[in-house]
């Protein structure tokens, strides 16, 4: 059979592709910024003879892979995409190398780093992930439906003005909700957004004895006031959206506000994908004159795995990818508005930066209104805005998540979805060990 | 003796028939669709059926940002040499259950299926470790025999149940003329069970160039397969939904195909012993 031939011989050829010379494998998240780098990366071999090996994930696939790697030691990657909930745990738990010849480094000039997104990539000082893009979230609204409901929308609004305003832009008539906000469940989905929102409420997790704290009034309130504003203001179906169909329905001028990632300026500001691409409008997240905004913070950082045996070539990508000449590279090749924001003081000083991106000056505000050390009006035993930097909160979070994803879906009330993430998260911690 | 059959019945019995492949394959055709979209059109609220803007780009920008063919190349070695691995173990094992039966062939069986029955992730840590002590992460022999051990049960299964259906007089003929065990196998029974051994192989083929759980965690982009290559498409944060229905179709197009073209040897297999 000549079949038989051919195959053994692929399968070898196989075998020795599979033994060919060393390289960087570098872990990334497939999202523009990311991908940018990638179609980039060439100038960094070119300068150095380093071969780069992307593996390009989706994130929660990229979160599986690299956390199984990292926990068994298995040396698959050089450099790991992970983002400020990741960096703190795993540094404690002595999976990554420090970066401390980024830190030595003049010309990297780690003190440029955005100071919140720098404390919530250190542990005791040291810095265990560069930052390649930062985020918060603020409010993205359509300025001529603002305008059409009689309203002006203020720098700084409070979450009654947000509420006002949601109502009197919905027009159920001509398909257009007052507000749209992420419903769909998961620590990462709508529980960013909703703890991020209860800080504003003065709500937290934990009190400073690891109590879960859903049996109090703040969470209460934060739980009513976002399930009136999305019954009254919100679209149909809400409790399955995420980011993309949120950014959907706005680029599709179906939605007065939306309050997410500061990423999505670039998206709604597209006039190439977007509708509604000269009408829209940024203000800060709102708050509750309690000291805090509902603003999270997230920075997708690049992080070495203590198993990697090119940590040195590894430190010399991540100085390529996260250095101010980087920066300048992208602005050359695709314009200032494309370069990843959130991550230096020095690009928010930068003239071209300003006048390219309109929402700059935004985004920088909301980053640094972020605290993730003191997330809460009232003390906490973690730190994290809109998670708990511990590792059983991806669990936990994902489960109080599908009892209000639950309760928007309108399959629970409200006071039952805080009980029962009470007593779920009781039990959880009380298994875990933190409460005695 | 044929039944007979009023023209309304059959006439029903063919749109009903007509009715189901098509709402089975409506997934197939709406990534086929959305694939020589525009992003933008592929995510307007009010959807369009038939692309507007007719393009090909979404094709170009998968090929440039991931290596299509090296991912095909990929799949094709995972998923033919882990059928053929499998067969050449699992003939012998099937012939061994099916002629020379103890009384615990069939707690063997069942013991070989309950393999079948644990989620793959619970395994995930002692095979990942395993792996990294044999050096196999991200090769494309440790994904070939992973693909064996975990397609194999179906396999063995599969091929008793074909060779169940041979007259075990004819093996004990062979043998009278002389037949070596060997010969018996590869001479008599092979021949034989050519279609059932051809409908397993068929769809082993399609199950490990599908599989995505283990093909995605065991290999970190030497040895990724096309599964691995839809993956990077697919993102929480931005629209790549054009180019990932241009990935998933590059990816399942040969596959397509394949069981297009072989859809008369898969169906006589997977029915042969169905009717006794």
């Amino acid at each position: 059979m000549k079949l038989t031939p051919i195959l053994v011989g692929a399968f070898t050829l196989a075998l020795a592709a599979s033994a060919s010379a060393q390289t960087l494998t570098i872990a990334t998240v497939n999202n523009g910024d990311m991908v940018r780098m990638q179609g980039l990366s060439s100038a960094f071999t070119e300068e150095t003879g380093i071969e780069l090996n992307w593996v390009v994930l989706e994130e929660n696939t990229l979160r599986q892979n690299v956390t199984t790697d990292i926990a068994t030691n298995g040396g698959q990657y050089d450099v790991m995409t992970i983002g400020t909930y990741e960096a703190p745990i795993w540094a404690k738990q002595g999976w990554l190398a420090p970066l401390d010849g980024l830190s030595a480094d003049a010309a990297y000039d780690v003190d440029d780093i955005l100071p919140a997104i720098r404390s919530g990539l250190s542990l005791d000082g040291k810095l265990y992930a560069a930052p390649f893009y930062g985020e918060s979230s603020f409010i993205m609204y359509r300025k001529d439906l603002m305008e059409k409901a009689g309203l002006t929308m203020p720098e700084a609004p409070t979450w009654e003005f947000i509420g006002e305003a949601a109502r009197a832009m919905t027009d159920r008539a001509n398909d257009i909700n007052g507000i749209c906000l992420r419903g769909k469940a998961g620590w990462g989905e709508n529980m960013a957004f909703l703890t991020a929102m209860s800080n504003s409420f003065g709500a937290s997790w934990f009190d400073e004895n690891w109590k879960p704290q859903f049996d109090q009034p703040e969470w209460k309130n934060t739980l009513d006031t976002y399930l009136s504003l999305m019954a009254d203001a919100g679209p149909a179906g809400a409790s399955s959206n995420g980011f993309n169909e949120n950014l959907t329905l706005f680029q599709q001028g179906k939605c007065g506000m939306w309050i997410d990632a500061t990423v999505a300026a670039s998206f709604v500001t597209n006039a190439a994908d977007s509708t509604v691409a000269d009408q829209v409008g940024f203000a800060l997240a709102p708050d509750n004159g309690l000291g805090k905004r509902g603003n999270w913070l997230w920075a997708w950082s690049l992080a070495i795995p203590a198993s990697s045996q090119n940590a040195e070539a590894a430190e010399k990508f991540i100085n390529w990818a996260t250095n101010k000449d980087y920066l300048a590279t992208v602005a050359a090749a695709e314009g200032w508005a494309n370069v990843p924001p959130g991550t230096r003081t020095s690009l928010y000083e930068n003239a071209e930066y300003q006048a390219a991106a309109p929402f700059a000056k935004m985004t920088l505000d909301s980053i640094n209104s972020a605290d993730p050390s003191a997330p809460s009006v009232k003390p906490v035993p973690y730190v994290g805005v809109q998670f708990v930097a511990i590792p059983e909160f991806a669990g936990i979070g994902t489960n109080v998540g599908q009892l209000f994803s639950a309760a928007l879906a309108g399959q629970m009330s409200a006071d039952d979805a805080l009980a029962q993430a009470q007593e779920a998260t009781t039990r959880d911690m009380t298994r875990a060990g933190y409460i005695k | 003796m044929a039944r007979n059959v009023s023209v309304q019945t059959r006439i029903g019995f063919t749109i009903a028939a007509w009715a189901i492949a098509l709402l089975l394959f409506s997934p197939i055709l709406w990534v086929l669709l959305t694939a020589f979209k525009t992003e933008a059109e592929a995510i307007a609220s009010s959807p369009t059926f038939f692309p507007q803007t007719f393009t090909l780009e979404n094709f170009g920008a998968v090929q440039d940002r991931s290596d299509y063919f090296k991912h095909a190349f990929n799949s094709i070695v995972v998923s033919v040499g882990s059928t053929l691995l499998g067969l050449i173990i699992g003939i012998p094992a099937a012939w061994a259950m099916a002629f020379a039966p103890t009384k615990r062939t069939k707690d063997v069986l069942m013991w070989m299926l309950s393999t079948k029955m644990m989620p793959a992730v619970g395994v995930l840590i002692p095979i990942y470790l395993i792996f990294r002590d044999l050096r196999l992460l991200d090769t494309l022999q440790g994904l070939t025999i992973i693909m064996t051990l975990i397609n194999l049960p179906i396999i063995i299964w599969m091929l008793y149940t074909y060779f169940k259906e041979i007259p075990v007089d004819i093996l004990e003929a062979a043998r009278m003329d002389g037949a070596e065990l060997w010969n018996e196998i590869v001479h008599v029974l092979v021949p034989m069970a050519v279609p059932g051994i051809a409908s397993t192989l068929l769809l082993n083929v399609i199950l490990a160039w599908n599989e995505a759980f283990w093909t995605i965690t065991l290999t970190s982009g030497r040895a990724g397969t096309l599964t691995a290559f839809i993956s990077s498409f697919s993102s929480p944060q931005g629209l790549f939904l054009a180019k990932l229905s241009a990935a998933s179709l590059l990816a399942i197009a040969p596959i397509l195909l394949m069981g297009w073209f072989s859809q008369k040897q898969l169906v006589r297999g997977l029915t042969f012993g169905a009717v006794k």
